[in-house]
């Protein structure tokens, strides 16, 4: 999923200073799921604002609504239903920043501001621990790296690694981060499968990645 | 010869080298790593100027290793992946070979989180490995890394840096292979304080063969007191300082005497291990003991290639 965490209160409450109603925007799925920005946060961020901007003499008037995903038009197009989107001068979503820019585009007229900071592709490790495991550049290769990814987990992303700094099965940058060489080693002895570390592994096109420009999939056989 | 240089000559001849650190400053003076240069000229067969050393922004290395040039020092010059790009590193060989520099010791380079900029955008673009080979095929085969020609010779003496003290052991020898095959002509290592380690390295390096299609440098690293000592065993990755070294340390009297005993009673151990060709001395705010070390030593004088 992709994994956000909520921006400072502070600025947040910033950001919105000046707006008469604001509607706080939830999305449902990825960062609902990582428990930042579905349903019950858009309560509690909320209220907190509302607590807060009372306190300062604020006339505000503040919404609530979570739609399933803001990452598709389909759904934004729904939120007409529901609320009058001309009521608000600003829309605050809790989504990450893909669906931010897609509620810019179709409110074109409107305020639209981030309550988030997206931070990765993850996942769940345990209850309240969200990690990386993707930077999504475009070129998988975790069928050589044992399923486990160097560009998203090596602090240098070395593809033939691990560097000097791995010590203790932990990265050079924090005894509270693994290196993943270690643990592609690791698994890769435990498969029988370590020579193949043997090879050198050849530079990276980065181009998949983004450096090639704004990536964009097109598939024609599903163009209307 | 790959390129000519002193280190590579003195090398491949079968004889001792000695290498050193001359990191540039912090500013644009050139006395700094001239003075440095003028220090360690005679005890050295070539000074390594640092690229950034520590993400810490310094004088440039191709900057610094001209200063040394000019004085008739040879330098080895320091290139980091975390701060170039392929094209940056390419253009920057190309303009260090113009300039007459001859060595080159490719590294990955400490995190940017260490340094003195620790909020800035790690390039990464290619590995330390890769770089080797992208440097060995532009001497080689007089290719850039896409394939197109360069105009002109790129005569450089490859190195590398091999850490025997970082995990996983066993897999330390295969990424110094790695980096064999990739083209290593020479191996800086790690600052060694752990003897039992480091020979124990040298031997699985050796039962590869890897001691015969590459020159061998040990590192080492001069003590100055019980707080360095200290501060390296708890706080340096990667660096295996054993509780012995810093008990020697805490204990003497004369701390700064125990450190040049130290190191040279590693120089003597090393003399022995088969596949060692040289040390690189690393005496970083401590230049100034490198001629007694090498003097005391017995590696004096320099040969002259």
């Amino acid at each position: 999923m992709i994994v956000a965490k909520r921006k400072p209160f502070e600025e947040i409450k910033e950001s919105v200073v000046g707006a008469k109603r604001i509607l706080v925007l939830g999305c449902g799925t990825c960062v609902a799921v990582c428990l930042s920005g579905g349903e019950k946060d858009v309560a509690i961020l909320a209220l907190q604002l509302k607590m807060a901007l009372k306190l300062e003499n604020q006339d505000v008037h503040i919404d609530e609504l979570t739609i399933e995903r803001q990452c598709d038009r389909e759904f934004i197009e729904q939120i007409g239903t529901r609320v009058n989107p001309d009521d608000y001068d600003v829309i605050l979503s809790m989504a990450c920043g893909a669906g931010v820019q897609l509620l810019s585009d179709v409110f074109e007229h409107k305020v639209v501001l981030p309550a988030l900071n997206t931070t990765f592709i993850g996942v769940a490790e345990k209850l309240g621990v969200w990690s990386e495991r993707c930077s999504g550049c475009g070129d998988c290769i975790l069928g050589k790296t044992a399923g486990l990814c160097p560009i998203a987990r090596c602090a240098k992303q070395l593809l033939n690694g691990p560097c000097g700094g791995s010590v203790n099965g932990k990265c050079e940058i924090s005894k509270e981060v693994d290196c993943v060489w270690q643990l592609i080693i690791d698994r890769l002895t435990r498969l029988d499968r370590l020579e193949m570390l043997e090879e050198i592994f050849p530079v990276k096109d980065w181009s998949p990645a983004g450096h090639g420009g704004p990536r964009k999939m097109v598939r024609e056989d599903l163009k209307l | 010869m790959k390129s000519g240089s002193s280190l590579e000559r003195i090398l491949e001849s079968g004889q001792f080298a000695v290498t050193a650190e001359a990191g540039p400053p912090k500013g644009s003076s050139a006395k700094v790593i001239q003075r440095k240069g003028e220090l360690l000229k005679f005890c050295c067969d070539a000074l390594n100027v640092t690229d950034n050393q520590t993400a810490i922004v310094r004088m440039s290395s191709l900057g610094g290793c001209l200063l040394l040039k000019e004085l008739g020092v040879e330098p080895v010059l320091q290139m980091v992946v975390r701060d170039r790009n392929r094209l940056a590193l390419q253009g920057d060989i190309l303009g260090a070979a113009a300039l007459g520099i001859r060595n080159v010791l490719c590294l990955s380079g400490d995190h940017q989180k260490f340094g003195n900029h620790p909020t800035a955008k790690g390039v990464y673009d290619i590995d330390s490995i890769q770089f080797i080979q992208m440097v060995k095929t532009m001497r080689d085969e007089h290719k850039f890394l896409n394939g197109e020609e360069i105009s002109g010779d790129v005569p450089f003496f490859i190195g590398a840096a091999a850490n025997p003290f970082a995990d996983p052991f066993e897999f330390r020898v295969i990424r110094l292979a790695k980096k064999v095959n990739a083209g290593a002509d020479f191996i800086q290592t790690q600052g060694i304080f752990d003897m039992a380690r480091f020979t124990e390295w040298m031997k699985m390096a050796r039962d590869k063969g890897l001691h015969e299609k590459t020159h061998i440098l040990a590192g080492l690293i001069p003590v100055k007191s019980v707080g360095m000592a200290r501060y390296m065993r708890n706080n340096v990755a990667g660096l295996s300082v054993p509780l012995e070294i810093v008990d020697r340390m805490a204990d003497a009297k004369d701390p700064k005497e125990e450190g040049v005993k130290i190191c040279l009673e590693t120089i003597e151990q090393l003399k022995e291990v088969e596949g060692v060709h040289g040390i690189h001395v690393m005496a970083v705010a401590w230049e100034d003991i490198v001629p007694r070390i090498v003097e005391e030593a017995g590696l004096m004088p320099r040969p002259v290639v």
